[in-house]
């Protein structure tokens, strides 16, 4: 039950807030307060092994074999936690701003809340679906209506474009469907049988319909241009939404759907699809380099971590995927912490235009050291959360071959260049006008930070426990495909 | 052993603490309190050094190693990396080193920060350094050594961005940063490699292994990369461009990090993986040829620097380039030997300069110094120990030490010693020339700040006192037995070192041989401070080239042969370039106007697009709830 409750427990305490719109702020944040101990509730009574938990399989659309099927492995439980910690803080994050129709915003979030939960732990495919398509509408209206200047033309391309992904996903969807025996149903377990006993054309085929919608998602080189432009203009509670949860979505489909569903094409084009991440990262970290404004900078990093992230799944290694694993946690952490950083900034001083700041360190000692902390997790120093996850993830490259891990590697070279140099640029050096009066963090704000900021570290200097937790599940799915791929040679 | 396990742990945690301590209140303690936690700390973690040393050499010489596993790191599959320490001669040798003239460096900050603002931090950053300094030198895997390794870079980073507000400050930290972070891509893929090719970063299992299976063509990649990283710690070609602008940072940092401790990771890391360069004669070569190359090429360099700190800057690049000559020569324990006679003397003449600047009102330039000695006694008396002992004047530190280098280069090969003893003079007339230039003749300072030239207080003057005498004495722990003594430091370090001494089998000089070659360096030693004192003392004005600038090569030396400016225009223009074309060209005009294009195909034939945009959108959002309730229900009546 508890895995429902998680899903529809974010359901009901939006129709709360929009009931009592009031009360939207203070609603909002306690009911996602109390997801968030349900959750822990959920971690704390996990057995660490192989298996999934807290399953609910229910018989929904039964002629079309949709089953409301959901449960809780390993892989789920980290991101589901990422979700449900993630969300209170960024509520809490926008009590300073004053939206209009908060009700409506509060409601959105909690309603992309329940998404993502979904997205996390279905079991079905057509589940699946649904909530992966669920989870962009909400944050859609996130950007369009409270977005920047210029929102109208960038969503709709944001939206149509991860639209059109996921058009191609259901399409895959529903052809391994078919391809399941007698009735025909979307569990997961059918669809990889099915997926594993077609013959490795399809398979590719297949492939590349998954990839191109989770490349999207994520995004990889070179599906990624809608992404700077979204992050820019989004409300910064949108972007954070964006980049540190929603982007999982993607590389959580990989390894829950795409990898397992067609090992065979996963192994024949892998090697595509870990060129391509790491062509991502130095193109997006080349790019980085050239950026003026600060989001756009830190949308662009982004692209670069998340290119990592994909090239060490794709190794199928136990390292690059635990890697994976602890780096989405650390990368969700640091990006909300980064673009909450820079929101802060843009507010201050209304530019964000890095060359315009300066000499913040003067005016707000507390802010820097926050802003230099998550930077270094940023840019993988060891004892930060950043460091575990991208070791892990090169040393995956390097085994898989040399070349590419150290060309993957250079994002740690490029990544300390356009960090310092925007932390110099912004932080150091002389107050300028627009940071002659900069105000140190506030209390709401250092409520917002400090968990991040300690979690990074605590990460970064005990992961043990986290990557506890996924690690059966890695090393079971893992075998499977092994195994498969040593059957079918 | 549990007791001694626990005074193990706390020697790098205690630092730690300090910094914990001084930076969660920096605001609300005093300055006096921030500076005696800081070096309170350190000077515990040195007294718990000597007690482990007390209790290493209690030990018989073949169970020279102790080991202490606090907790497991990272552990994914079969990879698993340990928070342990590593106590054998050679960590301990680096720990008393590091502890030590850490610890003396700690308390001349006392006086030397006392009148900045930003005191508290500093000591913070100093003790955080101590701790990942110590980590670097106590790991017992490479991962450990890493992590040690980038957080020094860190503490470098903001040593010398320091004086914040300063901006050739911060682009100096930023290029430190940066080149260093170039060198750990190449150590970290070593230290990948060697995980993936024997299954383990302990040192001990890897040693072994590698002991066991002998050189190979991956050894030699490894041992490449990881030297990789050393090129960009300590400072040699083609990475040291860093290390000069490092000297931004406050005086104490260029001492302690700059020229003691941090730049000689390298050479640590070489010498801990001696077996895996014995077994790799390419990489051998590489370390000898970069050595020997970075050595004589600062000293060119710093013959005409006219920067009090950068002239000792490029001394140390030169030194640091020796101890690899050393280490490339197979002559591990005279690396760490001479690295450490030269953490005494580097310190104390960096420390001594500082007292300069100290007294100097922050002046820097040695054309305006010049007569200090009647000024500044002790600073001038110290400053001198340092330059007799850099030099190799008999019997200071410099001399036993830089003697064994160039006698082992000599076993080499002549061309080697050839080129180890140019440098060695170069020193010698650069070295001389920078004292002689700001001790002696007359004072070319301005008036005014002639008036307010002033002794450095006793926090500075006493541990300048204290680094003399090891300047002096520090070398007479290894006394070659040519001159009747016994190299007590190379066979306390011989337990690391057994394995590849098999290996090279190398065979000594007679005595009398060793006895010439030391003869012929200190006649032309002394030959070199007589044409030294004769162009820049006995002439009582500043000689006129060290004003305008005469032969080209002159020009070459005297703008550091134009690196900087050739890093600039091969990489950092191409690389912006290149991001440039990036940007505009292949990601505005080409994939964003494809998927723009096709994007727009859509939109304009769909109708279901334009209703989304002009829909009410608290509708939608109402239908939206709607619709999740009535789809959960329904299934649930189709059931």
């Amino acid at each position: 039950m508890i895995t429902a409750f998680l899903i529809f427990w974010p359901l009901v305490a939006s129709v709360l807030v929009f009931a009592f719109h009031s009360y939207a702020k203070p609603i909002a944040l306690t009911a996602s307060i109390i997801e968030l101990v349900v959750s822990i509730v959920a971690a704390v009574n996990f057995i660490p092994d192989s298996s999934t938990q807290y399953s609910i399989n229910y018989s929904w659309i039964q002629s079309a074999g949709i089953n409301f099927h959901v449960g809780i492995d390993g892989i789920s439980l980290l991101l589901v936690l990422l979700t449900t910690f993630l969300i209170p803080f960024i509520i809490l994050s926008s009590f300073s701003t004053n939206y209009k129709n908060p009700s409506v915003f509060y409601g959105l979030i909690l309603l992309m809340q329940m998404a993502l939960v979904g997205v996390f732990v279905s079991l079905d495919g057509f589940l699946f679906y649904l909530f992966w398509e669920m989870a962009l509408i909400p944050v859609y209206f996130i950007c369009l209506i409270w977005g920047g200047e210029g929102r109208g033309v960038i969503t709709l391309k944001f939206f149509i474009y991860t639209l059109a992904g996921s058009l191609l996903m259901l399409i895959a969807l529903v052809y391994l469907y078919f391809q399941t025996p007698g009735q025909h149903s979307f569990d997961i377990q059918q669809l990889y049988a099915a997926g594993k006993l077609l013959p490795v054309r399809e398979q590719g085929i297949l492939f590349w319909a998954f990839f191109i919608a989770f490349a999207i998602k994520m995004p990889v080189f070179p599906f990624h241009t809608w992404q700077p432009d979204t992050y820019n203009v989004a409300p910064v509670q949108g972007t954070m939404l964006l980049s540190a949860i929603m982007l999982k979505m993607g590389i959580y489909g990989v390894i829950r759907w795409l990898i397992p569903m067609v090992p065979y094409g996963v192994q024949t084009w892998g090697e595509s699809a870990i060129v391509l991440s790491v062509v991502g990262i130095v193109y997006a970290s080349c790019i980085a380099l050239v950026q003026k404004d600060f989001k756009r900078l830190l949308a662009y990093s982004s692209i670069a971590h998340v290119g990592l992230i994909s090239g060490g799944i794709f190794t199928l290694s136990k390292i690059g995927m635990q890697g994976a694993m602890i780096q989405m946690l650390s990368h969700g952490l640091i990006v909300f912490a980064l673009f909450y950083l820079v929101d802060i900034i843009v507010a201050r001083t209304k530019t964000k235009v890095i060359k315009q700041l300066g000499g913040i360190r003067s005016q707000a000692p507390i802010f820097t050291t926050i802003f230099l902390i998550v930077m270094l997790g940023s840019i993988a120093l060891p004892f930060t959360s950043g460091f575990v996850g991208e070791f892990l993830l090169i040393n995956s490259l390097v085994k898989y071959q040399l070349g590419l891990g150290i060309a993957a590697g250079l994002t740690t070279i490029l990544g300390a260049v356009y960090m310092l140099r925007a932390f110099q640029k912004s932080m150091l050096g002389d107050t300028g006008e627009n940071t002659s009066s900069f105000m140190d963090l506030t209390t709401q704000e250092k409520l917002v930070l400090y968990p991040m900021v300690v979690l990074i570290l605590v990460i970064g200097i005990y992961p043990t426990p986290f990557l506890k937790i996924s690690e059966a599940a890695v090393n079971n799915l893992l075998t499977i495909v092994t195994n498969y791929l040593a059957l079918v040679k | 052993m549990v007791n001694s396990k626990l005074i193990i742990a706390l020697i790098p945690l205690l630092p730690l603490f300090g910094f914990l301590l001084i930076s969660l209140f920096v605001n609300r303690i005093s300055k006096s309190l921030a500076s005696v936690i800081a070096s309170g700390s350190v000077l515990i973690s040195f007294l718990l050094a000597v007690i482990t040393f007390i209790q290493l050499i209690g030990l018989p010489v073949d169970q020279r190693v102790i080991q202490v596993d606090l907790f497991n790191w990272i552990s994914v599959v079969d990879f698993s990396a340990k928070i342990s320490f590593l106590i054998d001669p050679l960590s301990s040798l680096m720990l008393l080193i590091i502890t030590g003239v850490g610890f003396l460096i700690h308390v001349y900050s006392i006086g030397y920060m006392h009148d900045d603002a930003g005191s508290n931090r500093f000591f913070s950053y100093l003790n955080l350094f101590v701790f990942f300094m110590l980590l670097l030198v106590m790991g017992s895997n490479y991962l450990l050594m890493f992590v040690g390794w980038e957080g020094v870079g860190l503490c470098s980073y903001l040593l010398i961005g320091f004086w914040f507000k300063n901006k050739e400050y911060t682009h100096a930290a930023n290029k430190a940063f940066i080149m260093n972070r170039i060198g750990d891509l190449g150590l970290i893929v070593g230290v990948i490699l060697i995980f993936i090719h024997f299954g383990s970063i302990e040192y001990s299992s890897v040693l072994d292994s590698v002991l066991k299976q002998g050189g190979s063509e991956i050894l030699t990649l490894i041992t490449i990369l990881l030297f990789v990283g050393a090129m960009g710690k300590s400072a040699q070609i083609p990475l040291y461009t860093w290390l000069p602008d490092a000297m931004a940072g406050p005086t104490p940092v260029s001492a302690l990090i700059h020229a003691a401790t941090m730049v000689t990771a390298g050479i640590y890391m070489v010498a801990r993986n001696n077996i895996l360069y014995t077994l790799s004669p390419i990489s051998l070569n590489l370390v000898l040829i970069v050595g020997l190359i970075t050595a004589l090429f600062a000293a060119t360099i710093a013959l005409t620097q006219n920067d009090i700190k950068k002239v000792l800057a490029y001394s140390t690049v030169s030194q640091l380039g020796l101890m690899f000559v050393a280490l490339g020569v197979g002559a591990y324990s005279t690396g760490i030997f001479h690295m450490t006679t030269h953490a005494f003397f580097k310190a104390l003449l960096f420390l001594a300069a500082g007292s300069v600047i100290h007294g100097m009102q922050g002046e820097q330039d040695i054309r305006n110094m010049g007569g200090l000695r009647k000024y500044l006694p002790i600073t001038f008396f110290v400053f001198l120990v340092g330059v007799l002992a850099i030099s190799g004047i008999p019997p200071f530190a410099g001399f036993f030490s830089k003697d064994e280098i160039l006698a082992k280069a000599f076993e080499h090969s002549p061309v080697v010693y050839g080129f180890a003893l140019l440098t060695s003079l170069l020193t010698v007339f650069y070295m001389f020339r920078l004292l002689f230039l700001t001790f002696f003749g007359g004072t070319r300072a301005t008036e005014e700040v002639k008036h307010h030239i002033h002794e450095s207080p006793k926090s500075m003057t006493i541990p300048l006192i204290a680094l003399a005498i090891l300047s002096l004495v520090g070398g007479w722990i290894g006394i070659p037995e040519a001159l009747g003594g016994s190299n007590q430091v190379g066979g306390f370090l011989d337990p690391v070192f057994a394995s590849s001494q098999v290996l090279l089998s190398e065979q000594a000089l007679s005595h009398s041989t060793e006895i010439i070659l030391m003869s012929v360096v200190v006649v032309l030693t002394l030959v070199l401070m007589g044409i030294a004192y004769s162009i820049y003392v006995s002439k009582n004005t500043i000689p006129q080239k060290e004003n305008s600038i005469l032969s080209p090569f002159h020009t070459l030396l005297y703008n550091k042969y134009f690196i900087d400016d050739l890093y600039d225009s091969v990489i950092v223009k191409p690389l912006k370039k290149t991001a440039k074309v990036f940007y505009r060209l292949i990601e505005k005009s080409g994939i964003d106007f494809m998927v723009n294009t096709v994007g727009n195909s859509i939109v304009n034939g769909s109708k279901f697009a334009r209703l989304l945009q002009a829909g009410d959108i608290a509708f939608y959002i109402f239908a939206m709830v709607i619709g999740i309730i009535v789809l959960i229900a329904t299934g649930g009546l189709t059931r």
